[in-house]
């Protein structure tokens, strides 16, 4: 192999490696800014989260509280979805991907 | 004890946004890594085929209208046929990528039926508004899986998806029974009731 394929094969080892990094920032970037967008929600508008209001609310009231459910589902993906996929995308790379 | 229009619409905005967030992951790794796992793979077809599940008990309550009986009824119906058609697919017993054209026919009848079944103008109120955004959004979005039948090797159609249900999501969120839209709000909103 000459001194010009072998720059070229870094070249694009680095630029796989480079993909890979962004993809998983991507992902593990999905739940922490949906978790943001439930919290600043929130603040925004407080009114639509029964704790800061909770005079004469019901049942439903308390059960669905729109800003906290967005919390809950990025909290959700993060911890339970985003990092087996974190895992298997590097070990994807690795060429040690789990088969079920 | 039953929840308001609004209540329901917000927990099954939950729903449709952590589907968006799954389908977008998929979109973001490709199905090969996003399949790695089993459980994974069969993830958003059995969300839908829940959603429409959940739409069917919907529509059992939602009786005070016939279009609106029959609206919950078409949703229900097309989300069971796509999550059912999208098992079958990940399990391997539907190998075409035509089979794409299942989801792209239940997104644009469940956009129809939006429209169809919203029969106040936009500025009437907020829910008004929302069901006619909501509805050209499923129809134009049935592109997507249209796409992805046609030209499967194109992640873009992923991508479509995805942030069409997160946009879907964030619209339901911020349906409200009675609400003024851009300042506007009908006298006949809420059915007299105000």
């Amino acid at each position: 192999m000459n001194e010009l394929v072998t720059s070229r094969a870094r070249a694009a080892v680095r630029a796989r490696a480079t993909r890979r990094g962004l993809r998983v920032l991507a992902v593990e970037a999905l739940g922490p800014l949906t978790v943001l967008g439930g919290i600043v929600w929130a603040f925004a508008q407080p009114y639509r989260v029964t704790f800061f209001y909770p005079e004469g609310k019901g049942f439903w009231d308390w059960a669905v509280q729109p800003p906290l459910l967005v919390v809950l589902v990025g909290l959700l993906f993060a911890l339970v979805v985003a990092p087996g996929i974190v895992e298997d995308l590097e070990s994807g790379e690795r060429g040690d991907a789990p088969s079920g | 004890m039953l929840p308001r229009a609004e209540t329901a619409h917000w927990l099954f905005a939950a729903g449709f946004l952590f589907f968006g967030l799954v389908v977008l992951a998929e979109a973001i790794v490709g199905p090969a890594v996003f399949r790695a796992r089993r459980w994974r793979a069969y993830l958003w077809p059995s969300l839908a085929l829940a959603a429409g599940v959940w739409l069917w008990v919907i529509a059992i309550f939602s009786t005070f209208s016939t279009l609106h009986l029959l609206a919950h009824s078409v949703w229900a119906q097309a989300a069971t046929a796509a999550g059912a058609v999208q098992l079958a697919v990940v399990r391997g017993r539907l190998v075409s990528s035509y089979w794409s054209l299942v989801t792209a026919g239940a997104l644009f009848v469940s956009g129809a039926s939006f429209l169809v079944h919203e029969q106040n103008g936009w500025l009437f109120a907020r829910s008004a508004f929302l069901h006619h955004l909501i509805g050209w959004t499923l129809v134009v979005s049935a592109l997507f899986p249209l796409g992805a039948a046609l030209l499967p090797r194109r992640a873009v159609w992923a991508y479509g998806l995805a942030i069409t249900w997160i946009a879907v999501a964030v619209m339901l969120f911020a349906d409200r029974d009675i609400a003024p839209i851009f300042g506007h709000l009908s006298d006949l909103a809420g059915g007299g009731s105000r």
